[in-house]
């Protein structure tokens, strides 16, 4: 589950879209899925609609539609849960190329995959023309609380470091002869990973050694501030607005 | 108080851990503002905890500090550690911030300095190590070299009385080394050195203090130290392969 | 697994962002109360060290292999308030840095996968380290169980909000054994790993592992040429040994009263009912608001079997109040400070 994560979607650029203030961009991006969300899935014409709305996103951006759709393969596992729908799904039934199916959970199907991608897509689109800073400065000033930012902050800076350290450890392993290849071998993956938790702890303590000796007495300093004007708020809000128009359309039509 | 106040005066300083185990035996010694000081010892002689006394990481032992006059303790902690800018030796513990520049800004903003003038400290620092065109770079990006001198930045924003660098050239490539050797000498601030890099020591410190088994064992100018092969033997402090002291011209 | 937009609606997705939220700054205090000034550098390392052994690959045999949640190994590491903590910046930075798990689905997520894993590992973990001798050994052993539970309990809590909001009507008899039953396997290896790691842990450094505190070999210090033990920095409470007899003795008795006992009660409606029957009272009984749950009727919907059901019940009827309880009782205990590390440096 975890093997995926390592590569950032960031793609550097001079968009309009990469210019929004952070802030803006997240606050846009989440409104836009609680809409997508809230839309009935029987309007299946409005979730076509929000892809053309972010395909326009996309292109605004720079961001180009294969990099846009190799991201959405992390979606894989709950597709294949969608698909299993139809087949186990109560209510009644009927028939599909032989197989019998229940209509509840083909239009569930439709509902999960719909609102999956899209939810998916938006996240690729904000986290590819958002850099990593920007997104925890927009955090910030979300009013997430500033210790759980900084946390994430550590988490980011410091991922990169330890996930080297444990190439390292695996090279030294295979330098000796080592080769994984069942459950018996275990034993010493799981050493790997005490020793790297032990580093990484008294990694943590040597920053916070460092941070002291920097005059840190508890609280970050305040080194950056994120504003926006009114007309970055509505550039930004464009994308949700245009989205919930559709859901109103949807609900009423 | 007499008109040149020593950058540093360390005074009957004695230190044991909570685990019993002491490593200082009273130290004493003083360094004068401007001057360029090695310390050198072998393992275990006790350096790092003598380092960690002097911006009063840790404290509880007999002996004091003084840090241009001031002393180590609870009252004046946050002056102290402005004017002790320690550069440990993993730069990766030291660049904990997203980007170059506000590693360099912590350490002022911390201070309380802001906006405009916490710019101009982050571009000075940064432009007396060299690395003023990566402000905007993360740390990872950087070699170590680089990051090095950017971890030397971070303490000189701050505009510290005297600079401790522990292992300042340990894992650099001689190109490296020979940068930060430029960087450290165009410096007007006071230099202790914790190294066991002596040819650098020599290069760039007109004294050396040889610490060990938790007491000062030798203070006097670093040829003579580095010449006298029976007090080097007594210390365990041995010369690069080929390495003759006596030869060298000082370019301190 | 990592639950997408749209896969539980939106009241359900609502009301576990707000328990999320809840859960993550009640850690946010426990946390900087453990770790006081050091907690932003430390909760951020311990979690760059959970993403990073999340993508560490066990083989199991023949190609496949498999990860780590963390939940279990970060409460027994770290505690239960910086392992939720962790855990749930994890999961947050990979719900916005990678797109994985929907940006309105955080509150299920977390809820699931931080939370619920974290709380029962560590209520399990403190519960077998209370009953068991004070040894490294059953330090490993709690943790292995801790961490085989708080899977297969993370596979319930998602099958319950699944049953609660989930958008598809998909018999829940179903998906509780599909879920439940794959993610026992998975908590096999989950626990396997954890078990090894806690241990590899306390071999070499005792002193960082939080569940091991306790542990500790006594500080000797040699005094006039004489060996003395150093004075304890915490006390233990006097009434501590009685506590674990009263413990064990109640789980036990509970679990077989609800679970055992149940399997043989009497179909026969229960004394109240009986009189509302010969009363005609009960005609006039409405229905309750939650007699539409999968536990309602004190059965597991869908499981044939009335008294396989009453009994499945009870279990998780008696699990569900037990972590319950445990939270409770453990966030609002008061918290002992103490730091009996030998390298502890005074800043």
């Amino acid at each position: 589950m975890g093997a995926g994560h390592a590569h950032r979607l960031y793609r550097h650029g001079h968009s309009p879209v990469h210019a929004l203030p952070p802030h803006t961009k997240l606050a846009a991006t989440f409104a836009f899925v609680v809409v997508v969300v809230s839309t009935p899935r029987e309007a299946m014409w409005a979730f076509g609609l929000y892809a053309v709305l972010l395909a326009s996103v996309a292109y605004a951006a720079g961001v180009p539609a294969g990099f846009l759709l190799k991201r959405l393969l992390i979606e894989v596992p709950f597709v294949a849960f969608a698909v299993l729908m139809p087949f186990v799904a109560e209510g009644e039934r009927i028939e599909v190329l032989g197989l019998s199916l229940s209509v509840n959970g083909l239009w569930g199907a439709w509902n999960v995959l719909a609102k999956g991608t899209l939810g998916v897509a938006a996240s690729v689109l904000l986290a590819s023309t958002t850099e990593l800073r920007e997104l925890l400065l927009g955090l910030q000033r979300l009013k997430l609380p500033p210790l759980l930012v900084q946390i994430a902050s550590f988490m980011i800076r410091y991922g990169d470091v330890i996930t080297d350290e444990m190439r390292r450890m695996r090279i030294a392993r295979e330098s000796r002869g080592f080769e994984a290849r069942g459950v018996k071998h275990w034993g010493v993956l799981a050493k790997s990973a005490g020793a790297l938790f032990i580093r990484s702890y008294e990694r943590g303590e040597r920053v916070h050694l460092a941070m002291v000796s920097r005059g840190y007495a508890g609280s970050m300093p305040v080194i950056d501030e994120v504003t926006a004007s009114r007309a970055q708020w509505s550039y930004a809000f464009a994308l949700p607005f245009a989205a919930l128009v559709v859901c109103v359309l949807g609900w009423t039509l | 108080m007499d008109p040149v106040t020593a950058s540093l005066e360390v005074s009957g300083l004695a230190f044991a851990y909570p685990d019993g185990h002491q490593a200082l035996f009273g130290v004493d010694f003083a360094v004068a503002r401007g001057e360029r000081v090695a310390l050198l010892g072998p393992n275990g002689a006790g350096k790092t905890t003598l380092v960690l006394h002097l911006n009063g990481i840790l404290s509880g032992g007999t002996g004091s500090v003084k840090v241009a006059g001031l002393p180590v303790g609870r009252r004046h902690m946050a002056e102290i550690r402005r004017r002790v800018g320690i550069v440990f030796q993993d730069p990766d513990d030291q660049l904990f911030m997203p980007s170059v520049r506000e590693d360099v800004a912590f350490g002022p903003a911390a201070a309380g300095v802001k906006e405009a003038e916490l710019e101009e400290r982050v571009d000075r620092a940064l432009a007396r190590v060299g690395m003023a065109e990566f402000r905007d770079r993360p740390p990872h990006h950087l070699s170590f070299g680089q990051r090095r001198r950017v971890a030397v930045a971070t303490v000189l924003a701050m505009e510290p009385e005297i600079l401790v660098l522990d292992e300042p050239s340990s894992n650099l490539d001689p190109a490296s080394r020979r940068e930060l050797a430029d960087i450290l000498r165009s410096l007007d601030v006071t230099v202790l050195m914790v190294t066991h890099d002596l040819p650098y020591a020599l290069e760039l410190c007109p004294r050396s203090l040889i610490l060990s088994d938790g007491t000062i064992a030798a203070d006097g100018p670093t040829g003579e130290l580095l010449s006298d092969d029976a007090l080097m033997r007594a210390h365990r402090l041995e010369l690069p392969f080929g390495f003759d002291p006596r030869s060298v011209t000082m370019g301190a | 697994m990592h639950v997408p937009d749209g896969f539980i609606n939106a009241p359900v997705s609502a009301a576990t962002g707000v328990v999320a939220a809840g859960a993550v700054a009640l850690s946010l205090r426990g946390a900087r109360r453990e770790l006081d000034e050091r907690t932003a550098p430390l909760a951020g390392l311990v979690a760059a060290f959970i993403f990073a052994v999340q993508m560490l690959n066990f083989p199991v045999a023949a190609g496949t292999s498999g990860h780590l949640l963390g939940g279990a190994l970060a409460a027994i590491l770290v505690g239960p308030f910086t392992g939720v903590l962790c855990v749930s910046v994890v999961l947050l930075m990979q719900g916005i840095l990678f797109a994985d798990g929907g940006l309105t689905a955080l509150g299920v997520n977390i809820t699931d996968m931080a939370i619920v894993t974290t709380v029962v590992a560590y209520a399990v973990f403190r519960g077998l380290v209370k009953i068991l001798p004070r040894t490294r050994r059953s330090v490993t052993v709690a943790s292995f169980a801790a961490a085989l539970l708080s899977v297969p309990a993370a596979a319930l809590a998602f099958t319950f909000l699944y049953a609660v909001g989930g958008t598809t009507d998909v018999a829940i008899g179903k998906v509780a054994t599909a879920m439940i039953g794959v993610h026992v396997l998975i908590g096999l290896g989950e626990a396997a790993i954890t078990a090894l790691t806690v241990g590899a842990v306390i071999a070499v450094r005792p002193d960082l592992v939080y569940g091991a505190r306790g542990l500790q070999q006594k500080l000797k210090l040699r005094v006039n040429g004489e060996l003395v033990d150093a004075p304890d920095a915490q006390t233990v409470p006097v009434a501590a040994r009685s506590h674990r007899k009263v413990w064990i003795t109640g789980l036990a008795a509970s679990l077989v009263l609800a679970g055992f006992v149940s399997f043989y009660a009497s179909a026969n409606p229960d004394g109240l009912e009986k009189v509302a029957a010969d009363k005609g009272i009960d005609q006039r009984t409405k229905e309750h608001a939650n007699s539409d749950s999968p536990l309602a009727d004190y059965g597991v919907r869908d499981i044939e079997d009335a008294r396989l059901s009453g009994g499945l019940a009870g279990v998780i009827g008696v699990g569900v109040t037990v972590v319950a309880g445990s939270a409770v009782f453990w966030t609002v205990r008061r918290r002992r400070t103490d730091d009996t590390s030998p390298t502890s440096t005074s800043v």
